[in-house]
């Protein structure tokens, strides 16, 4: 199985390489971040066609060729809010070049429930804030989507019916990997060490070349060509064991360093990686070397899913802009901290108001603060300067106060060509439960 | 001797939310003990003091020679809100990476970490 993106605006030509370099049964596209949710739900409101992630027409185009001829199947989540709309969009870009029922694509729905809230909601479904324990009541009125965090089975149920092409909207990234190989070895729901092995199958290829090299630290220099970096593949066998790999002739690296890296991203409790159908246990993970650029990994456990799912809900927050300017030496630090004083002071006597206001030091102390010790003979420093507030007139404000410091403020300034920085809407995010038994997902397969 | 753990170990770091992780893997296997004992909850929440707002998880991962670490109010509130640069928690994996730790010098000499130099304290890299 090849994994051939890793978010929404990776490398576009990424699938038709992972299906050209080599043979592969599976290729695997992820599309979804939180983030992407809530823009693919916007575009969805001004036009009911659109709300899935539109570079997955391309990828499908580009792929076209080895799935009707060499038999790879595509599972992706690129279905986003509109999963039906995805697969009426890939059936007409290729219906000219696509013989009559070579492509059978399952449409995976029931994650979105942007349209049950209230009735969830009457039903005693709280959608309590996992972190904060508030009720969804604060800011209900805000809701932009609401969409449930699916498993492997209707991914599984579209492969059964002869699908593939399988399009889901909000499923799990990890599932898109585990549920072909449920499908293809047979897995039961409660194969609790496959399922498991499956899942880190899935969390090492679901980001892309973040596992064969690419933002890999360890030994960084000698990676070699990343410019032509090979995406992942894993070679995975009934029994759940699988090796991480990628074609020959690629660059990048796959090692124990640069999967194990990949392996503690974005890791919560290693114990307990709880996904919809299993929870595996990343304790048990053993890593071996199996000769160049091939890592092995075994001895996977799982352990039973709960009876819950995640959601993700979107809603307005507000509105932020981030303003920068560029002080050179000397004491370009110093001038960089008298001009974040004169601002702030004009916004004050403006009366603004804001809900955050943040100053960083870009060169001096933007990403690793004061652990980055004295910079006060710094070459140059960006003055970057951030506000967040409900109140869109005064942040629309604030973007005129930056422009003027070049002429009235501290000297050796420069770096504004980009002209006034732009006021963005806050979508923020609102993670909550849901018992499982309500969230009833569907399978389509349409030719 | 005192050493920079950029000289014993490599990591990444990732979000969820409000909270930044930070995976610190040993560079060699057999530093890994070196690193559990002296890299603890303590010793990281003060390095990171003043620079998240809540509190500090750790989980010991010995069979990838990892320790994983939740920073807890990292990220000025996480994904869109963050006014941050870094609102992801990219690149809180080198922050960790600057903390100095203090090893025996017998110890250091028996894991053979970088820099040990026999009968005189010298000091890393």
């Amino acid at each position: 199985m090849a994994g051939g993106q890793g978010f929404w605006g990776d490398d576009l030509d990424a699938p038709r390489r992972q299906v050209e370099g080599g043979p592969v049964d599976y290729l695997m596209l992820d599309y979804l971040a939180e983030v992407t949710m809530s823009i693919l739900q916007k575009q969805k409101e001004r036009d009911p066609s659109l709300g899935y992630a539109r570079d997955f027409v391309g990828a499908m185009e580009s792929v076209l060729p080895a799935v009707v001829e060499k038999g790879v199947k595509v599972v992706a989540n690129a279905g986003g809010v509109n999963p039906p709309a995805c697969a009426a969009a890939i059936k007409a870009a290729t219906a000219k070049r696509t013989p009559r029922g070579a492509l059978r694509i399952g449409v995976v729905t029931g994650d979105d429930l942007l349209g049950r809230l209230d009735s969830l909601l009457d039903a005693g479904h709280p959608l309590a804030n996992m972190d904060t324990g508030e009720p969804l009541s604060k800011i209900r009125s805000d809701v932009l989507s609401a969409n449930a965090y699916i498993g492997s089975e209707p991914i599984v149920e579209a492969l059964a019916k002869g699908a593939n092409v399988v399009i889901t909207g909000r499923s799990t990234d990890t599932a898109l990997t585990m549920a072909p190989l449920r499908y293809e070895f047979g897995w039961s729901a409660t194969s609790w060490d496959q399922l498991a092995a499956g899942i880190v199958a899935g969390h090492i290829i679901e980001c892309g070349a973040q596992c064969s090299g690419g933002n890999c630290l360890y030994d960084w220099r000698s990676i070699p060509d990343l410019a032509n970096v090979g995406y992942p593949i894993v070679e995975v066998t009934a029994d759940g064991e699988f090796v991480v790999t990628k074609h020959a002739d690629t660059g990048g690296r796959v090692s124990v360093p640069t999967v194990t890296e990949q392996l503690v991203y974005e890791m919560g409790d290693p114990r307990s990686y709880i996904t919809p159908d299993v929870i595996a246990d990343f304790t048990t993970i053993r890593l071996a070397p199996d000769g160049e650029n091939r890592v092995r990994v075994s001895g996977i456990k799982g352990k039973p899913a709960t009876d819950k799912l995640k959601v993700s809900i979107a809603y307005r927050s507000g509105f932020k802009a981030v303003g920068t300017l560029v002080y050179a030496w000397p004491d370009a630090l110093e001038k960089a901290q008298a001009a974040d004083s004169v601002l702030r002071t004009r916004l004050d006597r403006l009366g603004l108001k804001f809900d955050r206001v943040l100053t960083e030091f870009v060169g001096a102390n933007a990403t690793h603060g004061r652990l980055a010790g004295d910079q006060r003979d710094a070459p140059e420093v960006q003055l970057r300067f951030g506000v967040r507030g409900p109140d869109r007139g005064a942040v629309e404000r604030f973007t005129r106060e930056i422009a003027p410091l070049v002429l009235n403020g501290p000297p050796s300034v420069t770096g504004f060509a980009g002209g006034r920085p732009k006021v963005e809407e806050i979508v923020a995010y609102w993670p909550a439960l849901i018992d499982k038994s309500v969230v009833k997902t569907s399978v389509e397969v349409i030719e | 001797m005192k050493i920079q753990l950029v000289d014993l170990a490599h990591a990444r770091s990732g979000d969820k939310g409000d909270t930044a992780n930070v995976g610190l893997i040993a560079l060699k296997p057999e530093w890994y003990d070196v690193l559990n004992r002296h890299v603890t909850l303590d010793r990281v929440a003060d390095h990171f003091r003043g620079m998240i707002e809540g509190e500090v998880e750790r989980y010991e991962l010995p069979n990838l020679n990892a320790l994983n670490f939740l920073l807890h109010g990292a990220l000025d509130g996480g994904g869109t809100l963050s006014l941050k640069t870094d609102a992801q928690g990219k690149v809180y994996s080198t922050a960790l990476l600057r903390m100095m730790i203090d090893v025996p010098d017998d110890e250091a000499a028996e894991f053979g970490l970088p820099g040990v130099k026999p009968a005189t304290g010298a000091k890393a890299r």
